[in-house]
């Protein structure tokens, strides 16, 4: 009946961080046997970003039925499984404990050992569902609604953060000037979709470009409010690309930069922000520049997804064991660093 | 109700940093102010002033954080909180009850849910695209016998009219 070879370890994973209910399958960390997600961004589109409490209703209502069709789509019964991993931080408190708290059960009923995901570390591993050769040391540009970070993987579990965002991040600058611009949620996607139309033609200011491996896109959103406010007539296609055009700029100078200075072999991508088309064009140009071996996840890897999740969490379970059953939701757990 | 006029995000960082010398324990902020106001700088400038050395970043994504410095600094944002029972998960009055001061931007949307004792700090864009206009309101008693010392702290930028 099972898709899986008997060598196989199955990993259960759950994501419940943000506005996305996902389940998947994941053999040995790499095969993925299924992957199915509920998406909840329709709930929240007309609130211009996740509403918390709208998110744990929502998680609670698709658990079970999303759990359900990552076991049928991936043939698998419970007694195949070999652990479930669910993600436990960073997040919003409410969606995580949904999560973590099906995963516990689960783990309790089935007899099997329940492992607690880092979200950050699931963003880092979406490259290796896909590629599990990927070469080492590692520069990972983590993007997303909540997280703006480079992060150098020296090897499995073996993290610096080089530099991340010291106010907003990358994600949520789109969201809020999509917002500005009357564009709607989520943000990522409809500047860039807008942006194809339109011209560069505003230099906005490239915020701490010289200054290490830090961000800061806070001054960047304020910079294109104010010149919404003083050309209400500007093009909106033009302010999109030219906001998208400074935000790529700085993301990638820098990954290229942290690259090229720790002597990375490959510079790869993940989070939400990375399934952005010029984002993904200029990361592949800079490593073609500097001799670099890029690594752009497909965009469903990108998003949240549990595929991410199974995987950290098989890899988890092999070099530190089972977790606690009394771990608990973690809202700004950071990545852990050797 | 007074204000103060700044130029530049690093003036509106140096008020907060003087309103911050002011907190005890228990103190509640409420910051008002449309995007890019400078909400959020102002709660960098703050911490700063607590001694906070971790960097101060946008809440508005876990909606909650918490810094040690001098006093314990929660920083609050509650921009996609539509319905005022969703406050309740933010659990405000225990924060409030504890040895911390709490920063809560975009607090005015949630007014009702709050004590009737607070300070309220609005910023406003000005002419230039650095210039704004941060105004002060002693909400409640706590405040109220403050004001005189708080305008004093700020004096070096208070509108001269």
């Amino acid at each position: 009946m099972s898709t899986a070879e008997p060598s196989e370890q199955l990993i259960l994973g759950i994501e419940t961080s943000c506005d996305e209910t996902a389940a998947a399958v994941v053999a040995n960390g790499t095969r993925v046997l299924s992957n199915v997600i509920s998406s909840q961004i329709d709930l929240h589109a007309r609130y211009g970003g996740v509403v918390p409490e709208v998110a744990s209703r929502a998680h609670v209502t698709a658990m079970t039925p999303v759990v359900a069709q990552a076991l049928l789509e991936a043939g698998v019964e419970p007694g195949e499984l070999h652990g479930i991993a669910a993600t436990h931080g960073p997040g919003l408190v409410g969606s995580l404990l949904v999560g973590v708290s099906t995963a516990k059960a689960l783990a309790l009923v089935w007899d099997l050992p329940f492992v607690g995901v880092n979200h950050l570390e699931a963003h880092l591993y979406a490259s290796f569902v896909e590629e599990p050769d990927l070469e080492m040391p590692l520069v990972v540009l983590l993007v997303s609604g909540g997280h703006t970070m480079l992060v150098l993987m020296r090897g499995h579990g073996d993290y610096e953060v080089l530099g991340q965002t010291m106010d907003d991040a990358a994600g949520e600058a789109y969201d809020k000037v999509a917002r500005q611009l009357g564009l709607g949620y989520p943000g990522g996607p409809i500047i860039d979709r807008l942006a194809m139309t339109g011209k560069p033609t505003i230099a906005f200011p490239r915020p701490v470009l010289n200054e290490g491996y830090k961000f800061s896109f806070s001054g960047l959103k304020t910079s294109v409010i104010n010149h919404i406010r003083k050309n209400p007539d500007a093009k909106t296609e033009d302010v999109a690309a030219s906001f998208q055009e400074a935000v790529v700029d700085v993301l990638v100078t820098k990954a290229r930069r942290a690259a090229v200075e720790t002597g990375a072999k490959g510079l790869a991508t993940g989070g939400g922000v990375a399934a952005n088309s010029r984002l993904r064009e200029a990361v592949i140009d800079a490593c073609l520049e500097d001799g670099l071996t890029p690594f752009l996840p497909s965009r469903s890897m990108c998003t949240d997804n549990a595929a991410m999740v199974g995987a950290v969490g098989w890899w988890r379970l092999n070099s530190d064991g089972p977790s606690p059953l009394d771990t608990g939701a973690t809202p700004n757990l950071g990545l852990p660093v050797r | 109700m007074f204000s103060a006029q700044t130029s530049a995000v690093e003036q509106t960082k140096a008020i907060a940093a003087a309103i911050a010398g002011m907190c005890r324990a228990g103190d509640l902020i409420v910051l008002v102010g449309d995007l890019g106001a400078g909400k959020t700088a102002f709660c960098q400038g703050f911490g700063e002033a607590l001694g906070v050395t971790s960097p101060i970043t946008s809440p508005t994504f876990t909606l909650a954080q918490e810094y040690e410095g001098r006093l314990t600094m929660h920083h609050l944002d509650v921009y996609r909180i539509e319905q005022l029972e969703e406050v309740r998960d933010l659990a405000i009055p225990e924060l409030l009850d504890g040895d911390a001061v709490t920063l809560i931007e975009w607090g005015d949307t949630i007014i009702p849910a709050l004590p009737n004792d607070f300070l309220e700090v609005r910023l406003t864009y000005g002419d230039g695209d650095d210039d704004r206009t941060v105004a002060m309101r002693c909400v409640g008693p706590g405040w109220s016998s403050r004001s005189a010392g708080l305008q004093n702290a700020i004096r070096a930028w208070m509108d001269q009219t």
